[in-house]
């Protein structure tokens, strides 16, 4: 899903070769997204449907305001409501714009077994790169936030690109120019988390003592962030992880695989049985395939 | 609005009730948003289900639907008793201290001149104790005892924080604590402004909801400043330009009366419409009512309205009846009265009460004439769609036809805002299809129509006949050439009376200040005066710079009246003409004239020392705490409970809903009682969609597919219902078979000490488009009206929930 070019990647699935590095001038992004002032209009929703293309099924209603019922292949955002009752007995409706969080340490990126299917760019944007995914789901595991998912259709993984298509030509992605209370704003890193502490310090003078940013430090910190009221208790939010974790599988596969890359070729036999799930291989094996198939069934298999 | 969504952002208090503004209006909710984040605002929320505008305030209180006069008339007691109100403001710019008539009472429920058969009021009692002069006398000291102030303090005495609780089912300390917080806006440099739309409107009581606050608004202090007012939300895009130009059946553009069959000669009809100001030296501005009215019929039938003929006044029709609103129009289809409809972008089968009374009603027709961009359910009320649409075709002889029309993105034109402005907007696209414009139908309409009587002659063709018609394309007229024929011209030369410069004839008009009442100006709607002028399309101005960075940018658009911002806001300074807000002034003296950010709402040059009240519409100059004979309902505010309603009126069993408001004997036939019916229902949008015309677009569609209704989870429990399962929700007059949605956003509320449940009906489904089919919530509702505007009541009603399973596929 990308416009931009390969001088832009400072990281590529299933390689540990260095990017080229002409461009050295580019500014890490954020998206930061204020519950506080969020009335979940959905007007992020369907600019997100409008800019990227994306007509989802008309689904049911299914108990909630949160429509459709789940992130997909062609929802690649969408608005999470909580209704949750606070100490006071009070209740608060916890309203989340929920989608990928490009994590600066990208689980799914890590979990690419396809060479530069998933990048991230010098900006901090992790995209996919879709005619180089080979559907395996490895991304959908790799994720601590439960955002990629698999296309029935094409089977490629899909999910929020932050509009690197936008973002690359100046502009600032679709659901952050289509909000209409400034609820979701962008720019770079640091002015981000500059406005985001004055918002914080906001709702503190209104009684919200545990405001803060949610910028998981256990992924690096995200270049998609939040503002929220319980900074304390992130799972209020419809389940965003209290600490988000790269699954340990793909950690370990890197933990243990990048010390066997320094031992040397030499291991090869080794080297062969982690190639696939790791540093990737050069052309997608049977073993990939059958792989990725399994991952893809066991995805339509959960409700 | 009295102010604009920009001013929002000027308030140190926003209150919203009767409304929903974050989902109903999230675009101009971003000035809401403002308040809170720039100028430290608090976002207070009564409602009777937590919304999305309730997820980002600072303090929710839930209301029983249909009981906000009873929460006001509280808020009104507690400021009076608490002594929280602006007293130099209240003293010098509202009727507290005028003396009402001796006849005037109220008891058990009525005002004084109730005439019971009538259903309807003798309201002479309902004014001032006049001098020989004819001016209302005051007593500034607020001593004698039939000041309006104390009257007041009386009517409002029964309702105590306990009373409120009692009817309202808000907690008791909830209900304080929002006295509280709104008190606080009575200080002079502190403001409230109210946010509202159908929450308020549609009862039976609606126009006195809305006018309590605005009497609370008055004691604050808080009308004509900057983040003060009462601001109307308009739920359509021109909803605000259809009632100024006048397309409601007693009306005629700017707000005139259409004449009654009683005022046969025009001489007659100006005898009501003479506005003497009430006080000595009051501007009244209705005292300019007849130069409005001559300049409309010039503009009507150009040089067939002379002198002679009383400027064509008889060509105008002549009520016979107070009015025909849509509630009587449908009674009368299903009488056989009325047997021809053109129904031109309105789809009542979704949008009126009763839909099973609507659906008879055309099946009954002769001919039904559709002018829409959609495809809308009206125009296919006679085709089976199965439960949600059970027509029998074979028995129905209505002849449709259906007339695809262009929407606002395929042709040029204005529409009037929320705030007054007249907004011009330029075609973006050919429509689709054969869809033709508005216009161009109504012209071709009109054409034909003259020329058959033309041919033929008839009964009374002059008004047709002698209509002026001169367009540049007589079949397709220009909407800039309308534009300017709403503006006005001057029909010969004007010299102005103190400047005595002059205004060409056939030159487009600056105001309607210009207008005279001798036939030398024609003006087709008196308040848009000023919005096409020599100097152009004053509404197609895109500046948008605000001097004072306080919401104010003259420059865009055009705002009715005189290009005036803020309403009233003369009432923005003292009486020696000095802001009460130093540091958001409107207008102020300087000595010699007003200036400031805004066009001044009085005269430019009239000093403060002249003591004219700052309420220029109103005779007496002053804001009304006692509404005179104005509200068909009583001068005072009253809670009366809604037609369908869980319980009698604790505070007048006898009398316990509106004794004025609007039934017809059929549809009172159709009230259910809380024996079958024990549940409050209430209506509303959701902000995925906008009425029923969203869900024809896909995307829409897929963010709030299907129809369903909100219901507690005490009640779901109760009912054995569970998420997302299947409900049959009925009424009197109907029922509905969808999904519920069980919620913690909708408890059961005390009244009267009995536990009562809400259910919540979003009103989006229909069975045309590409959102799933539904019945829709006017299935349900009442066919009453407010006693003033005739407004349904879908808000407040009662209904039964039973758990019931998937219809068949």
């Amino acid at each position: 899903m990308s416009d931009l070019q390969s001088q832009d990647y400072i990281r590529r699935s299933a390689s540990t070769m260095t990017p080229p590095s002409a461009r050295n001038h580019e500014e890490e992004v954020a998206k930061l997204i204020d519950v506080s002032r969020c009335i979940g209009c959905k007007a992020c929703q369907s600019a997100c449907m409008e800019w990227n293309d994306l007509r989802p099924e008309i689904g049911h209603f299914e108990g909630s305001y949160q429509n459709p019922a789940d992130l997909g292949p062609s929802v690649w955002t969408l608005m999470k409501f909580a209704e949750y009752e606070n100490e006071q007995g009070n209740l608060e409706w916890l309203i989340r714009k929920d989608g990928c969080m490009h994590c600066e340490d990208p689980g799914c990126l890590k979990a690419c077994p396809a060479r530069g299917a998933i990048v991230q760019y010098a900006n901090g944007i992790v995209d996919f790169i879709s005619d180089k995914c080979i559907g395996c789901g490895y991304c959908v595991k790799g994720c601590p936030f439960d955002i990629p998912r698999i296309s029935k259709t094409d089977h490629k993984s899909y999910k929020c690109t932050l509009c690197s298509d936008r973002v690359s030509v100046g502009l600032e992605p679709a659901c952050v120019k289509a909000c209409p209370t400034g609820a979701i704003m962008f720019g770079s890193k640091t002015d981000m988390k500059h406005w985001a502490g004055e918002r914080i310090d906001e709702l503190k003078s209104r009684g919200f003592d545990k405001a803060g940013l949610y910028d998981p430090q256990e992924v690096g910190g995200t270049h998609v962030m939040y503002v929220l009221h319980h900074a304390d208790k992130p799972s209020l939010y419809s389940g965003l992880p209290d600490k988000p974790r790269i699954s340990p599988v793909v950690s370990a596969w890197k933990g243990v695989i990048k010390p066997l890359a320094l031992i040397g070729i030499g291991l090869a036999a080794l080297a062969g049985f982690f190639h696939s799930v790791t540093v990737g291989p050069n052309e997608v094996t049977e073993e990939d395939e059958v792989e990725g198939e399994r991952a893809l069934r066991e995805k339509e298999n959960t409700p | 609005m009295t102010n604009t969504w920009q001013d929002i952002k000027n308030a140190n208090l926003v209150i919203v009730m009767g409304g929903n503004a974050a989902e109903a209006h999230p675009c101009g909710f971003k000035w809401v948003i403002e308040a809170k984040i720039e100028n430290g605002a608090k976002l207070v929320v009564v409602d009777p289900r937590f919304t999305r505008t309730a997820s980002v305030a600072d303090y929710y209180a839930p209301i029983r639907p249909g009981t906000d006069i009873a929460f006001l008339n509280g808020l009104i007691r507690y400021l009076l008793e608490k002594d929280a109100i602006q007293h130099e403001y209240v003293r010098a710019y509202t009727n507290a201290g005028l003396i009402v008539k001796d006849g005037f009472a109220f008891n058990e429920g009525l005002f004084s001149g109730y005439n019971e058969e009538k259903h309807s009021y003798d309201k002479s009692s309902w004014d001032y104790e006049f001098d020989q002069d004819g001016f209302a006398k005051s007593d500034d000291t607020w001593q004698n005892p039939r000041c309006v102030i104390n009257l007041l303090k009386e009517h409002v005495s029964r309702y105590t924080p306990d009373m409120v609780s009692r009817i309202c089912g808000t907690p008791q300390d909830k209900y304080l604590h929002i006295c509280e917080l709104v008190a606080a806006t009575a200080a002079p440099d502190k403001a409230m402004t109210s946010l509202f739309a159908l929450g308020w409107t549609q009862h039976s009581v609606g126009a006195q909801n809305i006018r309590t606050m605005a009497m609370i608004q008055l004691l604050l202090g808080n009308i004509g400043v900057a983040g003060g007012g009462m601001n109307a939300l308009r739920g359509h895009s021109n909803i605000q330009g259809l009632t100024d130009i006048g397309l409601l059946s007693n009306l005629m553009p700017g707000y005139l009366n259409l004449p009654n069959e009683k005022e046969t000669s025009f001489d007659e009809y100006m005898k009501t419409k003479l506005y003497k100001p009430l006080r000595p030296g009051q501007t009244s501005y209705w005292q300019n009512y007849r130069k409005f009215v001559v300049s409309l019929q010039k503009a009507i039938y150009g040089d067939a309205a002379t002198q002679d003929n009383n400027w064509a006044y008889d060509w105008l029709p002549k009520l016979d009846v107070p009015l025909y609103d849509i509630i009587k129009a449908f009674e009368m289809m299903n009488s056989g009265q009325i047997n021809g409809y053109i129904c031109q972008g309105f789809n009542p089968l979704q949008a009126f009460p009763d839909r099973g009374k609507i659906r008879r009603g055309l099946s009954k027709l002769k001919f039904l004439v559709t002018m829409d961009p959609l495809d809308t359910e009206t125009s296919r009320f006679w085709q089976d769609f199965g439960p949600q649409n059970p027509a029998k075709s074979a028995e129905i002889q209505t002849e449709v036809f259906q007339l695809p029309t262009t929407c606002f993105a395929e042709e040029n034109g204005s529409l009037v805002n929320s705030a007054r402005w007249l907004q011009w907007h330029w075609k973006a696209a050919d429509g689709p299809g054969q869809a033709m414009s508005d216009i161009w139908i109504m012209t071709g309409l009109f054409h034909r129509l003259r020329d058959l009587y033309r041919k033929e002659g008839g009964a009374f063709a002059d008004p047709l006949l002698n209509l002026t018609w001169k367009y540049t394309d007589p079949n397709n007229p220009d909407p800039e050439e309308l534009s300017k024929e709403m503006n006005g011209r001057a029909l010969a030369d004007l010299t102005d009376a103190t400047s005595g410069a002059v205004t060409k004839g056939g030159t487009l008009l600056d105001g309607f200040a210009q207008l005279r009442d001798d036939g030398t100006t024609a003006s087709g709607c008196w308040i848009f005066a000023g919005s096409f002028t020599e100097k152009g399309n004053q509404m197609a101005r895109r500046d948008a710079t605000d001097p004072r960075e306080q919401g104010i940018a003259p420059n865009w658009a055009w705002a009715w009246p005189a290009n005036r911002r803020i309403l009233y806001n003369r009432a923005s300074a003292d009486p020696d003409g000095k802001p009460w807000n130093p540091a958001k002034p409107i207008i102020s003296w300087n000595g010699m004239r007003w200036v400031g950010i805004d066009v001044p709402d009085y005269g430019p040059t009239v000093k403060p020392s002249d003591g004219v009240g700052p309420f220029i519409m109103n005779a007496e100059g002053l804001g009304r705490l006692f509404a005179r004979d104005q509200m068909a309902d009583g001068p005072f505010p009253e809670h009366y409970e809604p037609m369908e309603s869980p319980a009698a009126n604790v505070l007048h069993p006898k009398v316990s809903a509106n004794p004025v408001a609007r039934v017809f004997s059929d549809d009172r036939a159709a009230f259910g009682t809380p024996e079958h019916f024990p549940y409050v229902a209430t209506t509303y949008r959701l902000t995925e969609h906008f009425h029923y015309w969203t869900k024809h677009a896909l995307i829409n569609a897929i963010l709030q597919p299907e129809e369903f209704i909100e219901i507690g989870e005490v009640l779901a429990k109760e009912k054995g219902i569970e998420q997302g399962g299947w409900v049959k929700v009925s009424s009197k007059r109907g029922e509905v078979v969808c999904k519920a949605y069980v919620t913690k956003r909708i408890k059961p509320l005390a009244v009267d000490g009995k536990p009562t449940h809400v259910i919540g009906v979003p009103i989006h489904w229909g069975f045309t488009g590409q959102a799933r089919k539904g019945y829709g919530a006017n299935t349900l509702t009442p066919s009453v009206g407010d006693a003033n505007t005739q407004t349904p009541e879908f808000k407040a009603f009662l209904v039964n929930v039973e758990k019931t399973t998937a219809p068949a596929a």
